[in-house]
């Protein structure tokens, strides 16, 4: 079972796990869901962007953003500015009293580009902006708290005080965002008319392609010496500082590496969707992304795309037939993760499942990561099977 | 944006904006006084103190009801009835959430962020199916009505001035409770060191709980007298909390003096701002300021020293 394990970075189990979320979202959803459910999984999957990046940045490293909206936003608004400039094209606009300018800026009386939109006419510098202008904002503000050694409960707070700080702005600033509506009737990009299903369907497949991408690259840092240190330094952070690393600096970088991430599935998100819109940045869509990772694991990669499936589709279910109760089955989620089983689907998996499927299939058959089971943040978990 | 205004005229704009300031101050105060002692105190993160603050709203308008109904002529005084009774209510479900759910969680602060999060959608929810989705609002009593003339371009409202009152009162009888009376006493030292605190015989676990029920309690009030200056719906809470936790941050957690001089910083900020910008902008910059100036003093403005 070790024998390609120490040279690779992925365990014969992590191959397995990847090989059957890769069959099940590329061949089995594809043949079985109809295309309007499709669409609903493609949507599912850019959140679980935001959960790959709350299973490093919280999971791994013990810190916990609440403010993931943001960085989902920031990705999600890149994309949609593009978007919007090749939709509002002179020909497109002729009606306006400022031909060629977005709508929303006509409506509120605005007759020029504002500066910061004139690049994302290029598809290449929106393309970098989404993965950079997140990165950047999570470094300025990572940079300055992990320097002067805030954590926890400080971090959390901040994060999300951002996430409703750029929630007001973007309502606020209706002439240069397209306020509460955010940027809408989005329709081609570069000339790839978005809105047919056979579009979706393709967009669908790109966005399961980079899923799997970002699931080997989480995989790459969790299994590096990077990852053993964020590890070390979510368990006992003064022990790590004094053996002579910087602390501060591979948490800048975890954060940073998990903005990326949720930036990539905002831009995803409004390829797919079609528009975006502040509902998606505030505290109250970023602690849900929270909970998705909480759900499938924390300290699983696959965990967290099983479990902000799960949710997402308990959410739609629900809130299609009883949405009293979708509320109530939240909160009670969120309760009962914390309370229950700290770990997850995948801490349950670990304790109940694979210990019974080892025999069976010779120990490989593990379909999540198989982490020794480190207590979640600090303090006591139930013991997992080692 | 001063040069449209006359001297005169921009004195009694910051008079008037510095007394709704006051007004935001004193529902800040309230709010962060019951946050301060559960997150100050004990550490944990209660992001359903919202929903407490909004239990006791509607306590009191329930209350203001019955006495409209059954005993109009004590209407007078229904206020301060109602006032205990959301102490008592949003304590006593305080004091049951600790014991249910908040105990197992000490150790881990971030857990319980969440799990409080899940009980504030719940609580919500059964807000909006108990008592409607509507927004309510109570009847003020004649002598709260109107407003009193300070000079002829500056007005103060009465019913502002008894929240004002009120705040004043109950931070006084926070301050004696935390460090004057016994129990004040064992609360610190339960924060200073617990496993000491136990050693000489104190009750860890009811200090806890006391705790955490008298920050709800407080929370309660704090509806009561948000009943006096708005209207409560299911979700009013939530609108406050992340404010509330930046003043109980930026204040130094562990400082009462401090939550109470960074309500006042924020709340005038804000309410200044407001009359010469937009109300959004106001609040972003208000917001941004106190984010920033905590990336620089992460610890706060008032800090107490304790040893971890």
């Amino acid at each position: 079972m070790t024998k390609t394990g120490r040279t690779f970075f992925l365990r014969p189990q992590d191959m397995i796990g990847i090989a059957i979320l890769a069959i099940l979202l590329l061949v089995v959803l594809p043949l079985t869901l109809d295309n309007f459910r499709l669409q609903f999984v493609g949507k599912y999957l850019t959140y679980a962007f935001v959960a790959l990046g709350l299973v490093l940045c919280w999971g791994y490293a013990g810190i916990l953003s609440l403010g993931q909206g943001v960085f989902f936003g920031l990705g999600g608004y890149c994309m949609a500015m593009f978007l919007k400039l090749e939709a509002s094209s002179v020909e497109n606009t002729k009606i306006q009293t400022t031909p060629g300018i977005p709508d929303f800026m006509d409506w509120n009386q605005i007759t020029q580009l504002p500066w910061f939109w004139e690049p994302f006419h290029h598809l290449g510098f929106t393309i970098i902006a989404v993965l950079v202008v997140p990165a950047i904002f999570a470094f300025v503000v990572g940079f300055a708290m992990f320097k002067r050694r805030v954590g926890g409960v400080y971090f959390a707070i901040i994060t999300q005080a951002l996430a409703a700080i750029l929630t007001i702005l973007i309502v606020g600033q209706q002439g240069y965002t397209g306020g509460i509506n955010g940027i809408t009737d989005l329709r081609t990009l570069n000339g790839w008319d978005i809105r047919t299903d056979s579009a979706k369907t393709i967009l669908y497949f790109v966005c399961v392609g980079l899923l799997l991408a970002s699931i080997l690259l989480a995989y790459f840092v969790k299994s590096s010496k990077l990852g053993r240190i964020l590890v070390a330094m979510r368990d006992k952070e003064d022990r790590v500082r004094f053996s002579g690393y910087d602390v501060s600096n591979f948490k800048v970088f975890v954060f940073c590496l998990a903005a990326s991430l949720s930036a990539i599935g905002g831009a995803m998100f409004t390829l797919q969707v079609g528009f975006m819109s502040p509902s998606f940045v505030g505290i109250v869509p970023s602690i849900e992304m929270v909970i998705y990772t909480a759900v499938g694991g924390r300290l699983s990669i696959l965990g967290a795309i099983y479990g902000t499936l799960l949710v997402n589709w308990a959410k739609t279910s629900f809130s299609e037939s009883f949405p009293e109760l979708w509320l109530f089955g939240l909160g009670g989620l969120f309760i009962a993760v914390v309370l229950t089983f700290p770990n997850g689907i995948a801490g349950l998996y670990q304790t109940y499942v694979a210990p019974r499927l080892g025999p069976l299939f010779g120990g490989a058959a593990k379909r999540s990561d198989a982490t020794p089971p480190a207590p979640p943040s600090s303090g006591h978990a139930p013991a997992a099977a080692e | 944006m001063f040069s449209d205004y006359s001297l005169a005229e921009l004195g009694s704009i910051f008079v008037m904006q510095g007394f709704a300031g006051l007004i935001l101050f004193s529902v800040f105060v309230l709010m962060a006084l019951g946050l301060a002692i559960i997150f100050g105190q004990m550490g944990v993160i209660n992001m359903a103190h919202g929903e407490f603050m909004i239990l006791g709203a509607y306590v009191t308008y329930f209350t203001s009801q019955f006495f409209l109904n059954f005993i109009p002529s004590l209407f007078n005084i229904y206020f301060f009835v109602a006032m205990i009774l959301a102490f008592f209510a949003s304590g006593a479900l305080g004091m049951f959430i600790e014991w249910a759910m908040i105990r197992r969680l000490y150790k881990r602060p971030l857990d319980t962020l969440l799990a409080t999060w899940g009980l504030s959608l719940i609580l919500q929810q059964v807000y909006r199916s108990v008592f409607g989705p509507r927004e309510v609002g109570v009847e003020l009593p004649e002598w709260m009505m109107g407003s009193l003339p300070v000079t002829d371009m500056v007005e103060v409202q009465i019913n502002g001035l008894f929240v004002m009152g009120l705040t004043i009162a109950i931070t006084v009888a926070v301050a004696v409770l935390m460090y004057k009376s016994n129990w004040g006493k064992q609360v610190r030292a339960v924060v200073q060191n617990r496993v000491m605190a136990g050693a000489v015989g104190i009750n860890t676990e009811k200090v806890d709980r006391y705790t955490f029920g008298l920050g709800c309690g407080i929370a309660g009030v704090a509806g009561s007298a948000f009943t006096m200056i708005g209207s409560t719906g299911p979700t009013s809470g939530q609108l406050y909390i992340v404010d509330t936790f930046l003043v109980v941050v930026f204040g130094g957690a562990q400082s009462l003096l401090g939550t109470i001089a960074s309500a006042f910083t924020i709340s005038q900020a804000q309410s200044t701002m407001e009359f010469f910008l937009s109300g959004s902008t106001a609040k972003v910059l208000t917001l941004l300021s106190v984010v920033i100036i905590l990336m620089l003093r992460p610890q706060g403005l008032f800090v107490i020293k304790v040893r971890r």
